[in-house]
């Protein structure tokens, strides 16, 4: 693929964006804009993931944490002042971010797998936190009534969904921004050898915690419409252990080198999640997910990408030969 | 109050006693083959199960069941260890895609086990579920001393395997320098390969324990995975004298903190343990 600036591409991606949103007018079925929504979400959590996960090769386990502190930033917000939901995105990315630095700040200094294990945790510990904590409605769940329509007049499950769209787009911008840039080569030596990077000068802590920061930040973004999506929200659907499988799954399957990768595998594994739960059970929607993850990283790590990949430097060797 | 502060303590010994089975499989996967085996609490869920299945229809007793389904554990543990040495570890790819390969397999554990069991709770039952031992004023309920012993019996069995077998002595020296151990011409694969099962192992009777102190549903194992791994790390990794204080300190500590706080806070202290000793201690109490 020809090198295209990170300018030229944001341009292309928010052309695209457009297009996607007036093309979306033509759809009469409020259930394609439902679904779509979760596609969306999803290409938004598996960008950010791979941020840390795939640029800079650490695991972060706890993408269901993340997704409901912006979740409950909004809900929190809501009960205080109703302010316009930017507003509550912005918080809710700004809070997810918070606790990732400080997350991050105890635990990026160690090796890879101890943040892995604190992620983990935290989800835990964030969900004991919130069943505790009644004024946002405790184990019992919280209501939220979802306006009737948008800003524009349009109808609220529209707003949101391009709402969404903007967000995917602004994440497959900066992960795209992040690959050609000093901290992206940053991240790349961190994930290649990090000991050498030390050695090389690499402030290697700074750069992973901006990394964790930028990755928090944008799961708890995506999380801080969903008390508007759902309109009722308790700590077991806020903290569901399908986001975090879901948003590791797709850049794993997808591929981890570059943003195409969790864009293939969000849209593809949450376009037939979305068919599959209509048709079979949700659980056992999610345990083909599992296994489809598991077979991918055993069989082939580098994901579809990296299937492709190869299939296009198999297709070119033999020409190659006969060039020469 | 003092009754009350006696009695929080003997039960959080009691409960430390257990956190050591469940964790004594990790800090031998873990702690000395440094495999982070995310999966262990799932495969006690599974352990669970079994003895459940073996308890209600077929009436065994559950610590011999746990002990029945040792061998199928053991078997297991070295088959998921052959596809984790292959996929992985050989190729040294075992930080990002281990970990994924781990969490998959939890998940994967958890979901088939709701679609068979389904979300219900389940107990068994024995005799020693109900009745209770007193000394002065401290309550020791047999459902948490049967557990407690079968642990320390468990864990002190596998401290004498690995201080005086060869096998044992061979996982230790794995644990130290395996390069070494490839320049004594021994596979450090198959005996990594047997450390692995037995740890897997460990999990069918930490899963016996599990049921007999407390019902079980597919989805608990996540509330032992912040718990095992403070346990391990503050235990420092690979001791095991480490990890049954760790063990004890952290069930003293959530035993005191749902006597006096209530019981919905205790799985926060084993994560602020955690973090804690990862901030300030990463080498853990008894750390090499």
């Amino acid at each position: 693929m020809p090198y295209v600036p990170t300018r030229y591409f944001c341009l292309i991606v928010a052309l695209v964006t457009i297009a996607i949103a007036f093309a979306s007018r033509l759809a009469t079925n409020d259930y394609f804009f439902f679904a779509g929504y979760v596609v969306l979400q999803y290409v938004v959590m598996a960008t950010a993931w791979n941020i840390l996960g795939g640029y800079t090769g650490y695991v972060n386990f706890g993408t269901a944490g993340f997704f409901a502190i912006g979740a409950y930033s909004a809900v929190v917000m809501h009960k205080l002042f109703e302010p316009p939901l930017i507003a509550s995105i912005v918080v809710g990315g700004f809070m997810a971010g918070l606790v990732g630095l400080g997350m991050g700040y105890l635990t990026l200094r160690l090796r890879g797998v101890f943040f892995a294990i604190a992620t983990l945790a935290l989800a835990i510990v964030l969900q004991t936190l919130v069943t505790n904590w009644d004024f946002v409605g405790g184990a019992r769940g919280v209501y939220i009534i979802r306006p009737e329509t948008g800003p524009f007049g349009h109808p609220y499950i529209q707003y949101l969904f391009v709402l969404m769209l903007a967000l995917s787009a602004v994440a497959i911008c900066i992960a795209r921004a992040i690959e050609h840039s000093k901290l992206g080569y940053g991240l790349a030596t961190i994930r290649d050898d990090e000991l050498a990077a030390e050695a090389a000068g690499v402030p290697t802590l700074r750069l992973k915690l901006i990394a964790t920061v930028l990755s928090g930040a944008l799961m708890g973004m995506a999380g801080a419409p969903l008390p508007y999506y759902v309109t009722y929200l308790d700590p077991s659907s806020g903290f569901n252990l399908a986001f975090a499988v879901n948003s590791i799954a797709m850049p794993l399957i997808g591929g981890t080198s570059s943003w195409l990768g969790p864009l293939i595998g969000a849209v593809l594994l949450a376009t037939i999640q979305q068919i599959a739960t209509v048709t079979i059970s949700s659980a056992l929607n999610l345990l083909i997910v599992g296994v489809i993850m598991v077979a991918f990283v055993t069989i082939a790590p580098n994901g579809i990408l990296g299937l492709f990949e190869r299939g296009v430097r198999a297709r070119r060797r033999p020409a190659e030969k006969e060039a020469a | 109050m003092f009754g009350l502060l006696v009695n929080a303590i003997v039960a959080g010994l009691l409960l430390g006693g257990f956190y050591a089975a469940v964790s004594v499989g990790l800090a031998l996967s873990f702690g000395m083959l440094d495999i982070a085996n995310l999966a262990h609490p799932a495969f006690i869920i599974l352990g669970s199960f079994i003895v459940y299945t073996l308890n209600i229809d077929f009436g065994v007793d559950p610590v011999v069941a746990g002990v029945l389904a040792l061998p199928f554990f053991y078997v297991l543990g070295s088959a998921i260890y052959q596809i984790y040495y292959y996929s992985f570890e050989r190729r040294g790819e075992e930080a990002l895609r281990g970990l994924a390969f781990f969490f998959g397999i939890l998940f994967i554990t958890e979901v088939a086990l709701i679609l068979i069991f389904g979300v219900d709770y389940r107990f068994v039952t024995a005799p020693y579920i109900g009745p209770s031992l007193y000394i002065g004023n401290a309550e020791l309920p047999l459902r948490m001393l049967v557990p407690f012993m079968v642990s320390i019996v468990m864990v002190g069995l596998l401290q004498l395997f690995l201080s005086k077998t060869f096998i044992g002595r061979a996982i230790l020296a794995v644990s130290q320098d395996d390069l070494a151990l490839k320049l004594m011409s021994i596979r450090p694969q198959r005996i990594k390969n047997i450390a692995f099962a037995i740890s897997i192992a460990t999990a069918s009777l930490a899963g016996a324990c599990l049921i007999i102190i407390q019902p079980v549903e597919p989805s608990i194992g996540r509330d032992y995975i912040g718990r095992v791994f403070a346990i391990v790390v503050l235990g420092g990794m690979g001791s095991f004298p480490g990890m049954l204080t760790a063990a004890m300190l952290i069930g003293v500590m959530e035993s005191l903190t749902a006597t006096f706080y209530g019981p919905s806070w205790s799985p926060a202290v084993a994560f602020g343990f955690l973090l804690l000793t990862l901030a300030i201690r990463p080498a853990g109490l008894m750390g090499r």
